[in-house]
């Protein structure tokens, strides 16, 4: 066994394959870029094909191979499913499933990995069902959980080798040239597939709504597609891309929201021209609200906005307030249809979001971010991956990403969650180490990491109640009781990646 | 000391989040039998039951069968539910005795 | 300095995750509810949460109140219940005459002697919800030493006047009563708080309601939703006009008192003790706000 940086054990095995977690920035490893195999189409070649299974077959697909897909469909996805169901009925085997995610839709994985049809997994994240599968020990290897940073740092350097990419396309032409904007079923932002486009030996674009050739605005450019195949639905539209997402009413959500503006706007990097990633729902949010009201009243304009973004963060766009979005992935309706109509609206690949390994990912440039917590400890390492029974259910995202480039990084979190507290010991697993976390904020009041000394002189007068980490872990047990730690088994079920390639930690069984 | 009796089937509680709902019947000569389905039975399934042995035991009850369903109800709620149901169940609620309940209640 | 009492929180005592969490919105008060917003089926089961509740939660300076019901429809075991719990006051819901807060005090102090609690200790408040109590005002908030304040139910009264609420009118139909209220609590020196502004979305005529009392003389608002805290606070938080005219007044005291002079003056004006009283209250509130500290 190997002790890592942060503490956590990892089996001797996977610490020597992928080395242990030594530090957020300890890996500055120069490294030539991995390429996709490249077959030749001549004029008159047509890249359409009748159906999904003439695809699967034309591209290739063997036994053992690697497939992937993108998440940008999230609940309304009906691509991975569709084409996983044809590969099992066509009898392959052995496949690593290489998505950049897996939602709760993606329930029929369960099945495919039972029949041996999946036999190894990577992606950011595992919903509920899937999830907890996986935690009880279906699969034989354990699935590698990458952050979006990371699995493009991983592809681009070849550690995930993409055989055959599916990626579904609300809009495309003949030729492949797709995007996420137009359609019936936009998504926005195509980032994460446009990596996988450029990468994977075999891209085959699947969508619901052939346009004339030349597509535009162009996020997979032709010359990186081998097939395209029109489907009748590649998913619920409804389930793609909600309807506003709506800022939560709950007060105590809205209470860690408006303390959590407190912190930004008393930051030494709240000024003209800042820049700042909010989160999707709940507190995280709400600030968005909040720090508009007070960008307004404070005559403060942002350059720039990261996203994973919602309809809020481009009303504030429209508005003024901030000069520029750049977006990797689109999470409602008036996200989508910001990009198509607003020119400062930019959509870019996960590689430019958040690869640690490149020339720069758009992290680094990032000042404030807003994150959650499943659950968070007294050294400040933060879980979003597992429940607090033990059981795989959330996405380490682009968590560890944001937390490690921005100037400030604050994660807003409830000091309980019914009578679970979010403020332990030690996390069930980590996803971020505490050295990329710089304050807590909860509705009782916030915990600054004592690595930032600056930021504890600067919030000296700050007129939200200061708290050590202890302390917040001290109330939470007080109120809830000591909760008894869950019982793992021994069977490694999953290997939790850093954004560098090193592991920072393992998760094991549960045992029922 | 108090000593309660559990005369017919009742119930305190709802299953709203942060609340336990209890479901106590007789169970005479028996003990005390309880059938918890808690949402953090793993983290305080334990504690859970020793709260409900432990208040059952200071009311007096010797035997009882409780059906309970959890939604992360904390320790004074379970107390409060386990005193309500007991009291409903052994035709108390009309004469409370504040005296008894404070004796071992600190 | 009397403590503040600017919001008053409704909660329904059957509700274990509110009963919880209740303290953290900032209120200055907690009223937890046996009464109106229990079913009938519920008052048992209700009591013992709130028993529990208030003798294991810390609800830090939060004052913690509990709303009774009337004595015969089970208000005696509420009071035996939640004295013996710690609660800081007794609410009684609709008070007609001196006599109703007596009756209930008896009840209380019989209480306070069987389990051994400082008698006294447990303070109490009437809630004026009807014609018969709003005329008894005074001799209601001079009944009982235990009184802290008295506050008007408008929901109830208004009915008993066979009219409504008219909040888009001003509220005139309640002006009376609202009169009659703060100068009881006046007269006696103890807190007069204005009744619920049940629409939690029009967070607008909250504002100019709660403008309007404060300009009578009320100390506090009940409040229904945590959303309507920081609107009612923020009405009662003095500008910083205010503010510096408080300092400016107490400096003026300092100064006199270190010279040993008789008489205080400030700008020309005396200053005498209503205008020290209004500084002093300025200051205790702004302080509350969080935007004064003493010492700056």
């Amino acid at each position: 066994m190997a002790l890592n940086n942060v503490g956590r054990e990892i089996p001797k095995e996977y610490a020597e394959q992928f080395g242990t977690f030594e530090g957020q920035f300890a890996r500055r490893h120069a490294y030539k870029r991995a390429a996709g195999e490249v077959t030749a189409v001549h004029p008159g070649d047509s890249k359409m094909l009748g159906s999904i299974r003439e695809a699967i077959e034309k591209t290739g697909l063997k036994d053992g191979m690697t497939v992937s897909f993108h998440h940008h469909f999230r609940e309304g996805d009906a691509v991975l499913n569709m084409v996983m169901a044809e590969i099992a009925a066509m009898g392959i085997k052995n496949l690593t499933l290489a998505s950049s995610s897996i939602a709760n839709v993606h329930e029929p994985i369960i099945e495919h990995i039972k029949n041996g049809v999946i036999t190894n997994i990577t992606s950011s994240g595992l919903r509920d069902k899937v999830g907890a599968a996986i935690s009880r020990g279906i699969m034989e290897n354990p699935v590698v959980i990458r952050s979006h940073g990371g699995r493009a740092r991983a592809i681009e350097t070849g550690d995930i080798h993409i055989d055959v990419a599916f990626l579904g396309a609300p809009s495309a032409d003949c030729y492949g040239n797709s995007n996420g904007s137009h359609g019936n079923a936009t998504c926005g932002s195509l980032g994460y597939a446009k990596l996988d486009a450029e990468y994977a030996d075999k891209v085959v674009i699947v969508t619901d709504n052939l346009v004339p050739y030349p597509n535009t605005p162009i996020s997979i450019p032709q010359n990186h597609v081998d097939y395209v195949v029109q489907v009748d639905s590649i998913g619920d539209p409804n389930g793609i891309a909600k309807g506003a997402s709506r800022i939560t009413t709950n007060p105590k959500e809205l209470l860690i929201a408006e303390n959590a503006c407190k912190v930004i706007t008393n930051s030494p990097y709240y000024k003209e021209g800042f820049s700042f990633q909010a989160g999707t729902g709940g507190s995280t949010l709400a600030v968005a609200r909040f720090l508009a009201d007070a960008m307004r009243k404070d005559q403060i304009k942002a350059s720039f906005a990261l996203g994973g973004l919602t309809g809020h963060m481009c009303e504030m766009l429209e508005e003024g307030l901030i000069a520029k979005v750049i977006d990797v992935q689109s999470f409602d309706r008036d996200a989508s249809e910001s990009m198509k109509k607003n020119e400062n609206h930019y959509e870019i690949s996960a590689s430019f979001y958040a690869n640690p390994g490149n020339k720069g990912a758009a992290v680094n440039m990032l000042d404030v971010v807003v994150l959650s917590a499943l659950e968070l400890d007294t050294n400040f390492n933060v879980n979003v991956m597992t429940g607090s029974d033990g059981l795989i259910r959330g996405a380490s995202g682009g968590h560890s990403d944001t937390a490690a480039g921005s100037k400030l990084s604050l994660i807003l979190t409830p000091l309980l969650r019914g009578r679970i507290p979010t403020i332990v010991d030690n996390v069930n697993t980590i996803i971020t180490p505490g050295e990329s976390v710089d304050v807590v904020v909860t509705e009782l009041g916030i915990a600054i990491n004592p690595r930032r000394q600056d930021l504890v002189e600067v919030f000296k007068n700050l007129s939200v109640p200061q708290f050590t980490i202890e302390e917040l872990k001290e109330k939470a047990y007080a109120i809830a009781g000591t909760p008894d730690p869950i019982v793992y088994g021994d069977k490694v079920v999953a290997l939790i990646e850093y954004r560098d390639g090193s592991l920072i930690d393992v998760v094991k069984n549960v045992r029922e | 000391m108090q000593k309660f009796k559990i005369e017919k089937q009742a119930i305190a509680g709802t299953l709203e989040s942060s609340d336990l709902q209890i479901i106590i019947d007789a169970n005479d000569g028996n003990g005390i039998q309880i059938d918890l389905k808690s949402s953090v039975e793993n983290q305080y399934g334990r504690k859970i039951r020793e709260v409900l042995n432990k208040t059952l035991s200071n009311l007096g009850v010797e035997d009882a069968r409780l059906t309970v369903v959890d939604k992360g109800a904390l320790d004074c709620t379970i107390i409060a539910r386990t005193i309500a149901v007991v009291h409903r169940a052994a035709g108390a609620t009309e004469k409370i005795d504040w005296e008894g309940l404070e004796s071992w209640n600190v | 300095m009397e403590r503040l009492r600017r919001t008053m929180m409704f909660v329904p005592a059957s509700n274990a995750g509110m009963l919880r969490d209740a303290y953290i919105y900032g209120a200055d008060s907690i009223m937890f509810d046996l009464e109106d917003s229990i079913s009938l089926k519920e008052k048992d089961t209700s009591r013992f949460l709130v028993y529990q509740a208030v003798k294991t939660i810390d609800y830090g300076n939060v004052e913690t109140v509990v709303r009774i019901n009337s004595l015969d429809m089970g208000g005696r075991d509420d009071v035996h219940a939640m004295v013996r719990a710690g609660i800081q006051v007794i609410r009684l819901p609709k008070t007609e005459t001196a006599q109703d807060v007596l009756d209930t005090e008896a009840v209380i102090e019989e209480a306070e002697r069987q389990c051994g609690r400082e008698v006294g200790s447990t303070k109490m408040m009437a809630a004026i919800e009807g014609p018969v109590g709003v005329l008894n005002a005074l001799s209601i908030a001079q009944s009982s030493k235990r009184l802290i304040g008295i506050a008007l139910g408008a929901e109830d009264y208004v009915t008993s006047m066979k009219t409504r609420r008219y909040p888009e009118r001003n509220s005139d139909e309640i002006f009376f009563a609202r009169s009659m209220i703060v100068h009881a609590a006046r007269a006696v020196g103890i807190a007069a708080l204005d009744t619920v502004f049940s629409n939690v979305n029009d967070s607008d005529t909250l504002r100019k309601e709660t403008e309007f009392i404060k300009q009578l003389g009320f100390d506090g608002k009940s409040v229904i939703n945590p959303r309507q805290i920081a609107v009612v606070n923020s009405v009662f938080t003095p500008t910083e006009k205010e503010i510096k005219n408080a300092i400016d007044v107490m400096h003026a005291i300092e100064e006199a008192e270190a010279k040993g002079s008789g008489v205080i003056a400030l700008n020309g004006k005396m200053i005498d003790k209503p205008i020290v009283e209004r500084a002093q209250r300025a200051l205790a509130l702004a302080e509350a706000a969080g935007v004064y500290k003493k010492g700056e």
